[in-house]
Order: C-alpha cells, then structure tokens, then sequence
C-alpha cells in the first residue's frame, strides 16, 4: 500500500493495486470474530436485564387478572395434569405454566392462564384470570398484540371491552350491541375479527385446560 | 505529483472533493442538521421515518437509536479505512453497522422494554438504513476520525429533527396527545388515520411540501436581493 508510506495527511486511502485473496480473508474473519465476541459480551450483560424485565411484565399481568392475590404458586402442565413441582431433567422455563392465585385467608381465588392466537395482523398473546369452581373469568390483559391502532388496540385500550371479562361466564359469546346474558362479551364496533380473536382464544384455552384447572381445585380442596 | 492532487485523485467515484474550499468543523456538524438533512433534504431513510413515527417517544427512541449506530459505525469506519481492502469495503461496513445495531436493539430491550416492543421490527431494520451505509460510503470511509463524528453527529441530529417533526404531527392530531399528555381534553376526536400508514403518508408530503416551499422562498429572495444589489451597482 504506497499510501501508508507517503501519506500521513488525513484522505481516502488508494486502492491498492492488486490485493491478495488471503488478506481479504484475514480482514473479514478477524472482523467476524471480533463482532462476534461483542455481540456475546452485549448479550450476556443485558440478558438479566430483559429477562427481568420479562418477569416483572408478566408478574404485575398475573395479579391484574386475579385481582390482586395476596400471593400465588406457578403451576406446570406436565402430561395433562398441574403439578407444583417441574418434572426432573425438564426445563421450567420450557413447560407450559399456569399460576394459581390465593387470597388473604390462603383460598385458591382462581388461576391465570397465558393464551395465544392469531389475531387480525398478527399473533396475540393475553392472561386471563379463571376462576374454576364457579367457571367465571376474573379478568384479561393483552400482553402482546399488533392489532390496527385505533381499532383493533382497542381491545387492550378500550376500559369498556376489558372490564366486560371480569365476571364472565366461560365459555364466552360474542355478540353486537349490547350484552343480556353473563356470557356475551360486546365485541368492538370496527374491530369485529380481534374481539371475536380474543373471546376464542379464551375459549380455546378453557376447553384445553378447563377441566385440568377444576381438576386442581377439587384435588387441592384440603391444601391451604 | 503534490498531496494536493493525489487527495484529489483519489476522492474521485465518491463524495465530492471541492478544491480551495476550506471545510470547518462547524460545517461538518450543522450541514446535516438543514442544508443536507438526510431526510428532509436527501429523502434518505424514509421507511422509519414512516413508520414508526406514530408517537413522539418512537420516534425519538429510533432517532436515538440510528444516532448511536450512525456516530459508532461512522468512528469505527474511519478509524479503521487503512486497513480495510477497497474490495471488502461494504461488507465491513455492514459488519460494523449491523454489530451495532445488535447491541442498539438488546440495549433497548433491556432498557425501554415497552418501546421496544412498540417499534418492532424496525430498530433491527436500522442495519439497511440509507443514512448509515451512505454516510460511512460518502464521508467517513474517506475522512479522519474527528470530521466523520461530526458528520455523523450532525446527520443524526438532523435524521432526529425529522422524526420529531413527523411524530409530533401524527401523535398531536392522530391521538389528542403529545408524549402521552392529553392536550385537547375529552372532547378531542382523535384522527385515527394519523397514527396509521397513511397518515404517515399525508404527514411526510405535507412535511417535504413545507421545506421544498421554504426553501423556495429563501432561494428567490436570495435570487432578488442578488438582482437588487446589482440593479444598485449600475445606478451608481
């Protein structure tokens, strides 16, 4: 490279004349490698940070929709049944969890269940709180959705939509205009597809879990 | 053969290189911010700009973003140009924009979960933004360290004025808010269309329209006081 040699004033280095393919190979790997080891150090210095923060969102979600527990257990689903404890060799993170919330006086209130489907743009995710022994729903929050804003966010945004949940009786219905029946979600007006997204994926979730979730409760009636 | 010349040469299938014009600091930083804004002037990066321009903390958090990338990628590009083959030239800069852009997105991640999540895609895009690629090709690919931060210094800051115009308008009147804050009270319908892809439409030709008439203007007046001063010379 003749510019090195010459050129110690500030401007665009010449191309050399002929560069051989080994340098070349040199100049990208060690780049590579040296991105490579960056992208290792940020990943591993924020990943506490987004896990925590992934751990905190849905913490504050499980006691939204159990309204306010005094404290509640994370239960796993292993081979159709809920069990307290992760079967050993399995990853609890891996395995599908539901959390089951207690009041004051130590009675199971109901469990959260985290639900997803696809809605109108893309997937959404939700928790909803169930109570078993009455089959009534205690609340929902949307945790993740891409739904149309103004329109289809409405079914996280709007106070009206969501409050309609608390106190529902499963499974749910949709239906225009307004609610009779203790079942019947209101859906949106201009967001028919999220609101009809949302009652099925509640729905979906209760006839998978349903009887499992009541199944617990009955097993757990003599636990605190 | 004087420096002078080889500069010149070598310059040459870039940016421009204007002999006997002298480039001060100042010039570097601000030109970005108005008279080459990349946005508003060189209608680069346009894909964030519309969208994720839907609310005023989108938009500055990607305007923070890009600036982090842009300012990193723009020191490390020229910093490292001598030992960087011309033949390997764009892929470094790739690796470099894009190392950068993976530490931008796992730092937001990790700090601002919520916007995160509300820009999506977008924050991983910033890796194929015109701005970023064009300045390390245009500027600091073939300039030393201390005017390449400048430059980049300044064209982040202009990417950021155009963002917050963009967002400002859209949020305003697509949701009745400014970073959150009600402003008209209930009574306020918001224009849903604002916050959606067309209102970003609507809102960048309006915003483009606005500059290219200002500096219309600004051209015809210099245009006038020009005739002026000559039609004055000859009277006297």
């Amino acid at each position: 490279m003749s510019v090195e040699t010459h050129a110690p004033e500030p401007g665009p280095p010449a191309p050399p004349p002929d560069v051989a393919p080994a340098r070349l190979l040199t100049v990208l790997g060690v780049g590579g490698a040296v991105a490579g080891t960056l992208l290792v150090l940020a990943f591993g210095l924020t990943l506490p940070r987004i896990e925590a923060n992934r751990a905190r969102a849905l913490d504050a979600a499980v006691k939204e929709v159990l309204r306010a527990p005094a404290r509640y257990d994370t239960l796993f689903v292993v081979n159709g049944a809920l069990t307290k404890t992760a079967p050993p060799g399995a990853d609890p993170k891996k395995l599908e969890q539901v959390y089951l919330g207690y009041g004051t006086d130590g009675r199971p209130v109901g469990f959260a269940v985290v639900a997803a489907e696809a809605g109108f743009q893309d997937v959404i995710t939700l928790i909803f709180g169930y109570d078993a022994r009455d089959r009534k729903l205690l609340g929902m929050k949307v945790l993740e959705s891409k739904e149309t804003p103004g329109l289809g966010d409405r079914i996280e945004k709007s106070e009206a939509f969501v409050a309609q949940f608390a106190g529902a009786v499963a499974p749910l219905v949709g239906v225009k205009g307004k609610r009779s029946k203790p079942g019947e979600v209101s859906m949106i007006t201009g967001a028919t597809i999220s609101s009809r997204a949302v009652i099925r994926i509640i729905n979906k979730a209760l006839a998978r879990l349903g009887p499992r979730l009541e199944a617990y409760r009955e097993e757990g009636k003599g636990n605190p | 053969m004087s420096d002078e010349l080889s500069h010149l040469h070598c310059g040459a299938g870039g940016g421009p290189v204007l002999p006997g014009r002298t480039v001060t600091a100042q010039m570097d930083l601000l030109k970005g911010l108005w008279r080459e804004n990349p946005v508003l002037i060189q209608l680069l990066g346009l894909c964030p700009t519309l969208a994720v321009t839907n609310s005023v903390a989108n938009s500055v958090v990607m305007a923070g973003a890009t600036f982090f990338v842009l300012v990193g990628s723009s020191l490390l590009v020229s910093l490292l140009k001598r030992f960087v083959p011309n033949e390997v030239r764009i892929t470094s800069y790739i690796l470099i924009i894009a190392t950068f852009v993976s530490v931008a997105e796992m730092g937001l991640q990790a700090l601002v979960p919520e916007i995160h999540k509300a820009l999506g895609a977008f924050v991983a895009l910033i890796v194929v933004n015109c701005i970023i690629l064009g300045r390390q090709e245009a500027f600091a690919g073939r300039n030393p360290v201390g005017r390449s931060v400048l430059d980049a210094v300044g064209m982040g800051i202009g990417f950021t004025i155009a963002l917050l115009l963009m967002g400002s308008v859209r949020e305003i009147l697509g949701s009745g808010t400014f970073l959150g804050v009600s402003l008209f009270g209930p009574g306020f319908e918001p224009w849903v269309i604002m916050v959606l892809p067309p209102g970003g439409f609507f809102t960048l030709a309006f915003v483009l329209l606005t500059v290219a008439w200002a500096r219309q203007r600004r051209a015809a007046r210099a245009a006038a006081a020009g005739r002026d001063a000559a039609v004055a010379r000859r009277a006297a």
